[in-house]
């Protein structure tokens, strides 16, 4: 047999990056960051170690946002310091929930799982989004800077107004429609398993709000959908078991002036995203399908 | 004040499922939650959703593993009533969308899991509640059921005659995090409680931050008896550092347990000779921390699960999560070495005493999902039906708090059927500390400013709980020095570690006991030292602490009751089931400020035979 040239080569990259390759993608970048970290990681410890040599406690240093709109003194933001002991697998989330519980326990910040799920925990940590519960302190430059999510209003210290994320995540009718279903109330409807592989991505999303922290053109276009909306239309847009009417409703809501076209492929979103969903991605090919079904009228 | 017909507390799968099937009903419905509902706990649940669905499989034999996995305290009426809503309400969420893993022709896939006689476990990759939380929240959007999201319900608004099976809850009282906001809420119908399991009760936990036990903790203090809460289960799989828990589905799908010798310890040392990792929960917990206590555990603290002999391939298409929490949390990457696990606190199979409509024994009031008990779970519950018990358990109770007639339940809440009182030697005296200070206000175990003389209506006295809650958190806020919360909670946490784990003896118990007195009388000094009325969290996790102490106080006290050996609960002392003393059914009551103890029997008997006790064997 010859060998074989992927056909994608010649096209776009950004543009022909379609579902079925996103996902070796996603894999390699885990391969890639996994390599780095662990890098990073023995660079960090062997630090460590030797600043250990030189002091009792190893002591890592964060520099923590505040703010607090009712009390006196917090009116105006300003950075806390914190210099809380360290322990080998220590995430951000821990430093924090130490420094809470042990220096001011007015600092405040969304958690819960603590297991990269809940999703409340998106901050933007040394210039980047990211969930402090799965960052490794260990992975960062002292000291640390932790912020609360860039583009929405700071309601108190870390923790942001949500209600805007919500309310794009609603716009875009976030749930399943079909006039399809089975008779039977204990016969399910059949999904192929490569469908199910196609938005097995999308799927993933815990609504932490990092991607649109992270875009440009959200920041400056306020009713911009945004990448989390998008793919949760995605999400459905491309499930076979909706049908192709309500494909179509689903597009009409995409190809209005604020939906797809507004990404510029910036590739933040799928930068910061914890979930390694290839959002860029999925609006890319959103885009496509728009073409592609405006071309039959024509 | 708010007005609604349902009030749901909690916003995980119980309550939207609950909030669904209110609405379903023609009911005005809200849901009233501490955290915006994608954020609960039900999207950490991995494994899946047991449903008997296929040809060769039946409700009945779901039962009867249940049973048995319950090692025979499950009620039949409860037990049947699960596995046969199951196949319905799973299929149900299929036709909401939800993405189910597929077999080749297009249906739902199903897998084995520990102590099921049938490969019956449904699920999507090893993210089934995830999938599940967000297609029912979506379902939620959809129907356009009013949230309060990020409110925290600090009490429930129930009438205050002599006895709890005379009482009615007419509604709650809520916080607004964000505006501090105290706000009552009227239930014209009922309440459902929701808040999930009490996790944060040990300090080795797979759940949230948020999972405090409000629910149960706030029921049992208005009169509903708490039941069975000794049975506290323990996960043969978490991660050794942080608690994160590794699905059931790892050794469904084959993945085996070894210890420093690189033995199969299951097989090696007989501890479950036929289904070896496939044996219950309490079985592989106790195995793996004997391998350990024994000197074979890996840096004396954990065992090896290998699931590379899967091949990359299956553990992508079934697994992929766990490859990715395995990195993240202990940096170790499982398609190329075994991950380091260890048991870890994981679910309650005690809490609200309900019947299998979801109802308590006092009016208006109900509960679902792991802060209820019904109870399907006994004293051990099986992996995979935590899930069908949020959507069945929910769904009932929603529907008929919205006034729909799902015929009389068969189990009795309260004091209203069979029942004998108990007795348990303690060194201490448990129950609130009341000093003469205003220490009664810091708890929330204030009575009635006007001593409960008649406040006639549904609204005077939701308007009374109200004015009794402002009062605590003015206490709380003003007062300038004492203890924080965090100290107190991480001592009660140590403790319940140290002595109530999955080894239990006598003086330990009792020892967790005095450590617990002590962390009540240090909570009567109590305050919060952030004074802002926006999102004060140092404000509401020290009310949750208040919740803590009771569940862990309740725990133990079960613990060193209950003189046998059953399920999930081992006691050094008694090595043996003890069937003729102990088949019955443990229940703390809150009696003017101290738990009282007593028993009702197990109910057996299920629709068509009674489930004969055996011994129980893997």
């Amino acid at each position: 047999m010859s060998t074989q040239v992927p056909e994608t080569q010649e096209a776009d990259e950004s543009e022909a990056e379609t579902e079925a390759e996103s996902v070796p993608v996603a894999q390699q970048r885990r391969q890639q960051r996994k390599a780095e970290r662990r890098e990073h990681v023995a660079e960090r410890e062997r630090e460590r170690t030797e600043e250990e040599a030189a002091s009792d406690e190893s002591r890592y240093h964060l520099k923590v946002f505040r703010y607090d709109p009712e009390v006196e003194g917090k009116q105006e933001p300003r950075f806390d310091e914190f210099h809380v002991p360290y322990h080998k697998g220590m995430t951000v989330l821990d430093a924090l929930i130490y420094a809470r519980d042990h220096f001011d326990s007015s600092l405040t910040f969304r958690h819960s799982c603590r297991q990269a799920i809940c999703g409340s925990d998106a901050m933007f940590v040394n210039g980047r989004q990211r969930l402090c519960c799965k960052t490794q302190l260990s992975d960062l430059e002292e000291p640390v800077r932790v912020e609360p999510l860039p583009h929405q209003e700071v309601v108190k210290d870390l923790v942001v107004d949500m209600e805007h994320f919500y309310d794009q995540m609603e716009a875009v009718e976030p749930f399943f429609q079909t006039n399809d279903l089975p008779d039977g109330e204990l016969e399910e409807q059949r999904q192929t398993r490569e469908n199910r592989e196609k938005v097995k991505m999308s799927t993933r999303c815990i609504w932490c709000g990092a991607c649109m922290s992270s875009c440009n053109i959200a920041a400056g276009d306020n009713q911009y959908l945004g990448p989390a909306a998008i793919n949760k239309a995605y999400r459905f847009a491309m499930d076979e078991r909706e049908g192709s009417d309500m494909k179509e409703h689903r597009m009409r809501i995409l190809e209005q002036e604020h939906g797809v076209w507004r990404c510029q492929t910036q590739f933040s979103c799928t930068e910061v995203c914890p979930k390694d969903i290839p959002l860029t991605a999925h609006i890319q090919e959103l885009k496509r399908e728009a073409v592609k079904n405006n071309l039959k009228f024509w | 004040m708010y007005e609604h017909d349902v009030i749901v507390v909690g916003a995980g799968g119980a309550g939207l499922r609950a909030a669904i099937a209110a609405q379903e009903e023609g009911a005005d419905v809200a849901i009233v939650s501490k955290l915006h509902p994608v954020r609960s706990h039900t999207g950490a649940a991995e494994g899946g959703i047991n449903a008997a669905l296929r040809e060769g499989d039946s409700w009945e034999d779901h039962a009867y593993d249940t049973m048995k996995g319950s090692d025979y305290l499950g009620d039949a009426p409860a037990i049947e009533t699960l596995c046969q809503d199951s196949p319905k309400e799973t299929i149900q969420l299929e036709h909401w969308g939800m993405a189910f893993s597929r077999d080749d022709d297009g249906r739902v896939s199903q897998r084995p899991f520990g102590g099921l006689s049938f490969p019956r476990t449904t699920y999507a990759g090893a993210e089934t509640g995830h999938q599940l939380l967000h297609t029912m929240y979506e379902q939620l959007v959809k129907r356009g059921i009013k949230v309060y999201d990020e409110w925290y319900v600090l009490n429930l608004a129930i009438s205050d005659e002599e006895v709890p099976e005379d009482r009615t809850c007419h509604g709650i009282v809520a916080y607004d995090i964000q505006s501090g906001e105290v706000s009552g809420f009227r239930a014209r119908n009922g309440v459902i409680l929701a808040t999930g399991g009490p996790g944060q009760v040990y300090d080795h936990t797979t759940n949230a931050v948020a999972n405090t036990g409000d629910g149960v903790a706030m029921a049992y203090r208005a009169g509903v008896p708490m039941e069975d809460m000794e049975f506290i289960q323990f996960h043969p799989t978490t991660l050794p550092s942080t608690g994160v828990l590794i699905t059931e589905g790892v050794r469904g799908e084959g993945g085996i347990l070894y210890n420093e010798n690189g033995e199969r310890l299951m097989f090696e040392y007989g501890y479950a000779n036929n289904a070896g990792e496939l044996a219950s929960r309490d079985v592989v917990s106790r195995a793996e921390l004997t391998e350990i206590n024994a000197g074979r555990g890996i840096d004396d603290e954990y065992v090896h699960l290998d699931m590379r002999h899967l091949g990359e391939e299956r553990i992508i298409d079934r697994l992929e999560n766990i490859v990715h929490l395995s990195e993240d949390f202990e940096g170790v990457d499982p398609l190329e070495e075994p991950m380091p696990v260890k048991p870890g606190q994981h679910y309650a199979m005690g809490g609200v005493e309900t019947d299998e409509n979801g109802e308590t024994c006092i009016t208006g009031l109900y509960a679902a999902g792991e802060c209820a008990c019904a109870s399907v779970h006994g004293s051990n519950r099986l992996g995979g039906n935590a899930l069908p018990e949020l959507i069945v358990f929910g769904r009932r109770a929603g529907a008929h708090a919205a006034g729909k007639d799902l015929g009389t339940a068969e189990i009795t809440t309260g004091k209203r059927g069979e029942w004998e009182a108990g007795e348990v030697d303690t060194p201490v005296a448990p129950g609130s500390v009341r000093s003469p200070d205003d220490s009664a206000v810091a708890d929330g175990g204030e009575k009635a400013a006007d001593g409960g003389a008649v406040a006639a209506t549904g609204d005077e006295i939701v308007t009374r709980a109200v004015d009794a809650e402002n009062r605590r958190i003015e206490h709380l806020m003003t007062k300038e020095d004492g203890v924080q919360h965090a100290e107190i909670r991480s001592e009660v946490q140590k403790s319940m570690t140290r002595h109530v784990n999955v080894f239990r003896e006598k003086e330990g118990l009792k020892q967790a006991l005095r450590d617990l007195r002590e962390a009540r009388e240090r909570y009567t000094d109590v305050y919060v030292n952030d004074p802002s009325r926006t999102y004060n969290t140092d404000l509401i996790q020290t009310i949750e602490t208040r919740n803590i102490l009771d569940l862990a106080e309740a725990i133990t006290l079960g613990a060193l009751a209950r003189e046998e050996f059953r399920g999930a609960h081992w006691r050094k002392e008694h090595q043996e089931r003890d069937d003729e003393n102990w088949l019955k059914h443990t229940m703390l009551s809150w009696n003017d400020g101290a738990p009282e103890l007593w028993y009702k029997p197990v109910i057996l008997e299920g629709e068509e035979k009674t489930y004969e006790p055996k011994i129980r064997s893997y």
